[in-house]
């Protein structure tokens, strides 16, 4: 009993963690057609951001947060309007070459300024320890990143489905001609978007480094995991996202509890399943 | 395959010309350059077994993405399983023949080849993608798993591959692989040059740029496409024999993610869609890390990623595919 209960917080937790990462690309994949590959150094950034904040400036962890966020922002906005908007609606391999070009800049860049360990970002007193329910406890950080994915959920829901500009994104999405022809700037929404997908990206880099450990290489070790979440959960779907992050978090954290010495195998064939039953993802659209 | 019959009768009569200029030209390319890097780098001959190796299995994915439009992520699937079929054979089962090593791993890159063009082959665009890293991952896992048969993460060793043809034996200096994976290069890429403008090469186009039609035409799009992909893993399977015979010992990276995606990486810098492309792309990548990784380590995954980021900028079909465009106009402009 003992060991289901903490799976299943871990699970949860995992699951959180991947769903406040991802859903950005999920976002801008659906939305931009881009197969980014490069998503996972933008979590990356911010976590190494968070890190230098936390641990060399001194400062509180929500400071910490605020900067990796900004930051990470802030570096992508060039490199969207540089390099992104060159490969919007090129083939698939173009994409992949060139977001695979920038994370490689970015590992390289970030193991020359920061050197190849790993960096920790240390909590704050609140979030240390652990919690008691009564009858179970549990590690405050969890239940910490179990709310983070709720908030981001929410918020993102009300954002997409009830503001103006949610309306003009998902016109956007269905068809971005048609919605430009209407008087939409899909540049603008696909500027927006794009920030908002990285400063997720960044958040997620920050709460979720005690289970994805910032460190040079993060960038191509969970770039898989994403683009998995993505394809199971299907493109432009937040719902399917949730569910995708917490069935894939839940199928990988069993298996490493329950059978470590097997890796990664059960997480991938659950995707082959899964992909080979639903191809266009969880809750794609059918077109 | 009523269809492709009428295809090899209309479209035949250009397409029969088996030994044209531009194979001609391609044959005495690789010779010479293959001549002239036995000589100038006598003491990188590792390297460039390597080189031609990994070119096999660029030469093989171009087969699947050039050809057929299938984007995959984990094609080194098929080069790894070539590289563990003869590694097996010699270790568990005695077979050292060089030849019959070769095509123990042939066979086996065409198993691994029908296995993940099953899988792949199921969905299209990202999901198709994923898919392929999964296959990939799998693969990686099981040979991790089975330590037994493949050593795990120790990697298989004790390959020792008998004399070639029972007269060259393979010395320390690498000679012998060299000119071994040059032969072995050449047999590819003349079979290469026959299939892709043979009818099925030309069907495989076709599934590419239209499928609908393809299908309304009479012709199976998928099984052109797992036929496709059971010859590319004979060829990625010869590749990975080549390093089992070249190194002597096989490792889990032969069947990693990474080397698929840096394999694919290699494809479009060269240009997808020809087998100049994929040979200039590889030597020209793996030329480049070597140079650079030499040159300064820290800094030589920063320079890859520019590289690459050039490339999509400046010569979006690929080195290949651009040089020949600008020939074109130039040509065109002369006229």
């Amino acid at each position: 009993m003992q060991t289901v209960f903490s799976i299943a917080i871990d699970a949860l937790a995992y699951g959180m963690v991947l769903f406040v990462i991802s859903i950005g690309l999920s976002v801008t994949m659906g939305l931009m057609r881009v197969v980014n590959l490069a998503h996972g150094a933008f979590a990356m950034i911010g976590g190494y951001l968070a890190s230098y904040a936390a641990r060399d400036l001194g400062l509180g962890y929500a400071i910490a947060t605020l900067i990796a966020v900004i930051g990470t922002i802030i570096i992508a906005i060039p490199i969207e309007r540089f390099l992104y908007r060159r490969i919007y609606g090129a083939p698939e391999l173009t994409q992949v070459l060139m977001t695979i070009g920038i994370t490689f800049c970015i590992i390289g860049i970030a193991n020359f300024l920061f050197g190849p360990t790993l960096k920790t970002i240390p909590l704050p007193q609140t979030l240390q320890g652990s919690a008691d329910l009564g009858f179970r406890s549990i590690a405050t950080h969890r239940i910490f990143a179990i709310l983070c994915g709720l908030v981001v959920a929410g918020a993102l829901w009300f954002f997409i489905e009830r503001t103006a500009f949610g309306i003009k994104l998902r016109a956007a999405v269905d068809n971005a001609a048609m919605a430009a022809a209407l008087g939409v700037r899909t540049e603008v929404v696909y500027a927006v978007s794009f920030a908002v997908a990285v400063g997720l990206a960044a958040l997620g880099g920050v709460v979720g480094a005690e289970l994805l450990p910032v460190e040079p290489y993060y960038a191509l070790r969970y770039m898989v995991t994403f683009l998995v979440v993505v394809a199971v959960g299907g493109a432009g779907s937040i719902p399917g996202a949730l569910i995708a992050c917490l069935l894939l978090g839940a199928i990988d954290t069993t298996g490493r509890y329950l059978a470590p010495e097997y890796g990664e195998f059960f997480f991938y064939l659950a995707v082959i399943l899964i992909v080979t039953i639903f191809p266009r993802g969880l809750a794609g659209r059918l077109k | 395959m009523a269809v492709s019959m009428n295809d090899s009768v209309t479209a035949g009569l250009p397409v029969r010309r088996k030994f044209d200029t531009g194979s001609l030209i391609g044959l005495v390319a690789i010779i010479v350059i293959g001549v002239a890097g036995y000589f100038l780098f006598p003491n990188n001959l590792a390297l460039l077994t390597r080189i031609i190796a990994i070119m096999l299995l660029v030469l093989s994915i171009d087969l699947v993405t050039g050809y057929c439009g299938v984007a995959t992520l984990g094609h080194a699937a098929l080069f790894g399983a070539g590289a563990y079929g003869a590694g097996i054979a010699a270790v568990h089962f005695g077979i050292t023949e060089p030849l019959t090593m070769t095509v123990v791993g042939a066979i086996a890159g065409a198993l691994a080849g029908l296995i993940s063009g099953i899988v792949i082959l199921r969905a299209h665009g990202l999901p198709q993608l994923v898919l392929s890293i999964a296959v990939i991952h799998l693969f990686h896992e099981a040979a991790n798993k089975a330590s037994a048969w493949t050593g795990g993460s120790d990697g298989l060793a004790g390959i020792a591959p008998d004399a070639l043809l029972g007269m060259f034996q393979f010395d320390l200096w690498g000679r012998t692989a060299y000119i071994y994976g040059l032969v072995l290069l050449i047999v590819v890429f003349l079979g290469l040059r026959v299939l892709v403008r043979s009818p099925f090469g030309m069907l495989a186009r076709g599934a590419r740029e239209d499928p609908i039609r393809i299908s309304a035409m009479g012709a199976s799009v998928k099984s052109v496409l797992l036929r496709m992909y059971v010859i590319s893993g004979v060829v990625a399977g010869i590749g990975g024999a080549l390093t089992a015979i070249s190194t002597q010992v096989v490792g889990l990276d032969s069947l990693s993610f990474t080397l698929s995606a840096e394999s694919l990486v290699m494809l479009v810098l060269g240009g997808t869609g020809s087998l100049y492309g994929a040979m200039i792309g590889t030597v020209v990548f793996m030329w480049f890390e070597d140079l650079v990784s030499a040159a300064n380590p820290f800094h030589w995954l920063t320079m890859v990623g520019a590289l690459l980021i050039a490339v999509v900028l400046f010569a979006p079909k690929g080195l290949y595919g651009s040089g020949a465009v600008i020939l074109g106009r130039f040509k065109g402009g002369r006229k």
